[in-house]
């Protein structure tokens, strides 16, 4: 691990966090852009459940993880508190892991 | 700030956000043991937690240096999936306010957790309060994980307590409450077919950038 790495690693990854938030900043935009940037926490965050669930790096895999969501799934339709929500989806993972 | 934490709504953004952060203090101390065995320093570790603080790139960049890949490769897979942290800018920079200096520190905690768990929240009041919240929770336990992982040396594996679909798990309460109005339940699943469909075929990283197409269904009227 070289010191170059670290620092590239680090500017890198601060570019993309800044570059959002400066090139939409406070201006306004038109309506059309607008409705689209209020849809992306709706698309990205379905497509993070799905690759966390589903895949390991580039392989979909179904294992303990789909157990765990799927109960995640039941008691966030229940309404449950989001707490209640993390700890049901780790413990039955777990529970189906050590069990299989 | 702290007017807002003392709505009744921000306790349970307070209480999943250390639960969330207990896990992400987890794979920080895998992270730290991992960066040491491809042979950083405990203070390149530490350094890299502190300023790139994007798990998912870490991990890469240090797997890809443990292999014996080149500087290059290490950075080119990181950065792919650094990528994804750069819409979810776009998305927050509606939700957030202050001067360009706050904003160059939200930038810097501007990560999954914190944008999923602001985008939960029904007021813009709430949201800035929950992004920031998770995003500096988040950021101590990761920090703090990762220099007791690269010091002692061992850790926990996450998925022995299924750490691993605690996140997901979490994305799931976050989504749920923005699938209640048509659009974006259309963009979710969308996204969600989008990504797991090219996952097989695509480096990581470049499924999520994808899945970020599906918000063209805000084109129509």
């Amino acid at each position: 691990m070289t010191w170059t790495l670290v620092f590239a690693l680090a500017a890198g990854a601060y570019f993309f966090k800044v570059l959002g938030l400066v090139l939409i900043g406070d201006r306004s935009l038109p309506q059309v852009l607008e409705r689209c940037l209020g849809l992306i926490p709706a698309a990205l965050i379905a497509a993070l459940v799905f690759k966390d669930t589903f895949s390991i790096g580039q392989h979909l895999q179904i294992d303990a993880r789909v157990a765990g969501v799927g109960a995640a799934v039941v008691v966030a339709w229940r309404r449950a508190p989001l707490i209640l929500v993390i700890v049901i989806g780790a413990g039955v993972t777990a529970a189906v892991r050590a069990l299989s | 700030m702290i007017e807002a934490l003392r709505d009744p709504r921000m306790r349970s953004v307070v209480t999943a956000s250390l639960t969330l952060s207990l896990a992400v203090g987890v794979f920080g101390a895998s992270f730290g043991v991992g960066a040491v065995t491809a042979g950083a320093s405990v203070a390149q570790a530490c350094v890299i937690s502190l300023l790139v603080f994007t798990g998912a790139s870490q991990f890469s960049a240090v797997s890809v240096v443990g292999a014996g890949g080149s500087t290059a490769s290490a950075l080119g897979g990181a950065l792919l999936l650094a990528a994804r942290n750069g819409v979810y800018g776009l998305a927050m920079a509606r939700r957030l306010d202050g001067s360009i200096g706050k904003k160059l520190i939200a930038a810097q905690l501007t990560i999954d957790e914190s944008t999923a768990m602001a985008a939960a929240q029904t007021d813009p009041v709430a949201q800035r309060t929950a992004f920031w919240v998770t995003g500096c929770s988040i950021y101590v336990f990761w920090n703090l994980g990762t220099l007791l992982g690269a010091i002692v040396g061992t850790a926990l594996d996450p998925k022995t307590f299924g750490l691993d679909a605690a996140f997901p798990a979490a994305y799931v309460a976050m989504v749920w409450p923005l699938l209640g109005q048509r659009r974006s339940l259309l963009a979710a699943a969308l996204g969600a077919a989008i990504c797991i469909s090219l996952i097989p075929f695509v480096p990581v990283g470049i499924p999520i950038l994808c899945a970020a197409l599906a918000v063209l269904v805000g084109v129509p009227r």
